[in-house]
């Protein structure tokens, strides 16, 4: 489908994003680590680039628009439901007095 | 042709700004001060990631209408969910997200290998980062699925373990694996096809299966490094960097998540995933009390006359606190505490409850202050000098045997070091050992007062003594 350059290209960027979670994800403090479970559960619904892809492209396979709408219905849900969640935990932390 | 040189460079740029995004919003989550700035910060890169797909071109005119349909529902599903879940139910909805996840990623892999299959231009690259999107996303799909069954107790929260299951997994993986290697060397085979799909929904069955609700923290993070991986595999599929970067940063925060849960109870992955343990205790294995000591439940008032006069309280809570929805009469309790001027703390130990930080977050809807919530490695210096150590709902993680018995199954275990308070309060539903099916001999000290009773009710029966002893 690509020239193998970016596939080399592709695990480049793979294994840099990597590195970089590694490093983000470590510097968040524990008391966050439920808002952060959703918050990447919402990010992960970037999978619904994807599936707007495969279902908005000319084809004339039912099958296919059925795959690509569930896939669509199934991420949409995740990035609605993920950032609401995460911003109704986040509003309950307070500190003393506030 | 390759789908996004399709695309015009402006949607690069797009994409660009919304990797951006995703990255500072992990950043700012790492601080309560700046987190909500990052959850917004991700809904901005999600949206101008929809955006800039959308107008990027490429799209037909039935597929806007079917895109408007999905994302109608979706949003319908979504938004009731988001908003009416309580705080409880916080596990269960993260499993069952991933389950979405993992499922999306599944289909645009067997939509993308279908068509792939019927053009002909599958490549052995192409064939292989599908295999492994579909395998990650169908094994994410149905484990979360059972994980969310699990929690939600519509099926048992016990360890169900069988003789040879890790004989029956891990053939099952083998199949799945097999299959997707075929894939690879010949991207026609469809046979192979429909083994890994299959072998891949029952691999996620059977990987949760034998795992028992306190392995649950440990088994969310994971599922949820499943389901950024397999994003992350789709991105390898379409050549979209955004979907790496997006599924990558999912992936590494459920990986760290994971080991963090692994190393706070001592274990390796492998002995969490293959162990089977917290299968119900063999019958008749009840607790032996050392030295001829039995167990005697103190009441309400001996509890009160303890907590009187105190100056420094340690709450300890766990997932009995969850269980009995008891955070709401625990902070009266502290509120009526620290009416009498005692210092009241809680100490969170890493695997509390059934998902990383879920005390935390059940404390804070109780109005806890979250500079009162402690970690446990900074909290166990404090546990001398503390007058009295309420155990809420908490068991293993307080176990001394973890410190002292080589024999004990939670030997090694790093523990809130319960048992060097002055006095512990522990309130307890029932004499049923606890998860791991250990009797914890914290209850036969003699400091140790053990009051039975549903975590709520004896809450709420203190704070009345205690009012009542105002007036």
């Amino acid at each position: 489908m690509h020239e193998p350059s970016g596939v080399i290209e592709n695990l480049f960027v793979f294994v840099l994003a990597s590195f970089l979670g590694l490093e983000l994800i470590r510097g968040v403090s524990r008391l966050l680590h439920t808002p952060l479970m959703s918050l990447t559960n919402a990010i992960a619904s970037i999978a619904i680039v994807g599936s707007l892809l495969i279902t908005g492209r000319p084809h004339d396979s039912t099958l296919i628009t059925v795959l690509g709408t569930v896939a669509i219905a199934c991420s949409a849900i995740n990035a609605v439901g993920g950032f609401l969640i995460t911003e109704r935990i986040l509003k309950m932390f307070k500190k003393r007095g506030e | 042709m390759d789908e996004t040189s399709g695309l015009s460079s402006l949607v690069q740029y797009v994409y660009l700004a919304s990797a951006a995004l995703f990255i500072l919003s992990l950043k700012w989550m790492g601080q309560v001060k700046t987190a909500r700035r990052g959850n917004w910060a991700g809904a901005a890169a999600m949206g101008l990631a929809v955006l800039g797909t959308l107008i990027g071109g490429g799209i037909s005119s039935e597929g806007f209408m079917w895109i408007a349909v999905a994302i109608f529902v979706g949003t319908a599903i979504g938004l009731p969910m988001a908003l009416k879940m309580p705080m409880t139910a916080v596990p269960q909805r993260t499993a069952l997200s991933h389950a979405f996840g993992g499922l999306a990623a599944a289909l645009v892999g067997v939509a993308e290998y279908i068509e792939g299959r019927d053009a002909g231009h599958l490549t052995h690259f192409t064939s292989s980062a599908l295999a492994a999107e579909m395998l990650l996303g169908f094994l994410t799909f149905t484990g979360s699925l059972l994980a969310f069954g699990k929690l939600q107790e519509i099926i048992t929260t016990k360890a169900v373990v069988y003789p040879g299951r890790n004989f029956v997994s891990l053939g099952t993986l083998a199949a799945a694996f097999i299959s997707a290697i075929w894939l690879g060397v010949d991207p026609n085979a469809i046979g192979a096809f429909y083994v890994l799909v299959a072998a891949s929904l029952l691999f996620g069955v059977l990987l949760i299966i034998p795992i028992g609700g306190a392995d649950m923290p440990t088994v969310i993070a994971i599922l949820n490094a499943y389901a950024g991986l397999s994003a992350s595999a789709m991105g390898f599929v379409m050549n979209n960097k955004l979907l790496i970067i997006a599924g990558a940063l999912d992936g590494t925060s459920g990986l760290i998540l994971s080991i963090l849960m692994c190393k706070a109870m001592n274990r390796s992955f492998v002995n969490v995933l293959f162990a089977g343990v917290g299968a119900a205790p063999a019958a008749g294995a009840a607790p032996t009390a050392p030295n001829g000591k039995s167990i005697v439940g103190f009441s309400i008032e001996d509890a009160k006359a303890v907590l009187e006069d105190t100056r420094s309280v340690i709450v300890v809570p766990g997932y009995g606190m969850a269980v009995a929805q008891a955070q709401h009469a625990v902070k009266e309790l502290a509120n009526v505490l620290a009416a009498q001027g005692t210092d009241v703390k809680y100490a969170i130990h890493p695997v509390a409850g059934r998902m990383p930080g879920h005390m935390n977050v059940l404390l804070s809807e109780a109005d806890v202050p979250y500079d009162q919530l402690w970690e446990m490695e900074r909290i166990n210096s404090s546990f001398p000098e503390a007058d009295v150590a309420i155990v809420v709902g908490a068991n293993d993680v307080t176990n001394p045997a973890a410190r002292t018995n080589k024999q004990s199954p939670l030997y090694g275990m790093p523990i809130l070091d319960v048992d060097k308070a002055r006095t512990v309060i522990f309130i307890k539903r029932s004499m049923n050992p606890g998860f791991a099916g250990v009797d914890n001999e914290l209850f036969y000290l003699d400091k140790t007062m053990l009051v039975f009773g549903d975590a709520k009710k004896v809450m709420t029966e203190l704070v009345a003594s205690f009012k009542e002893g105002a007036h």
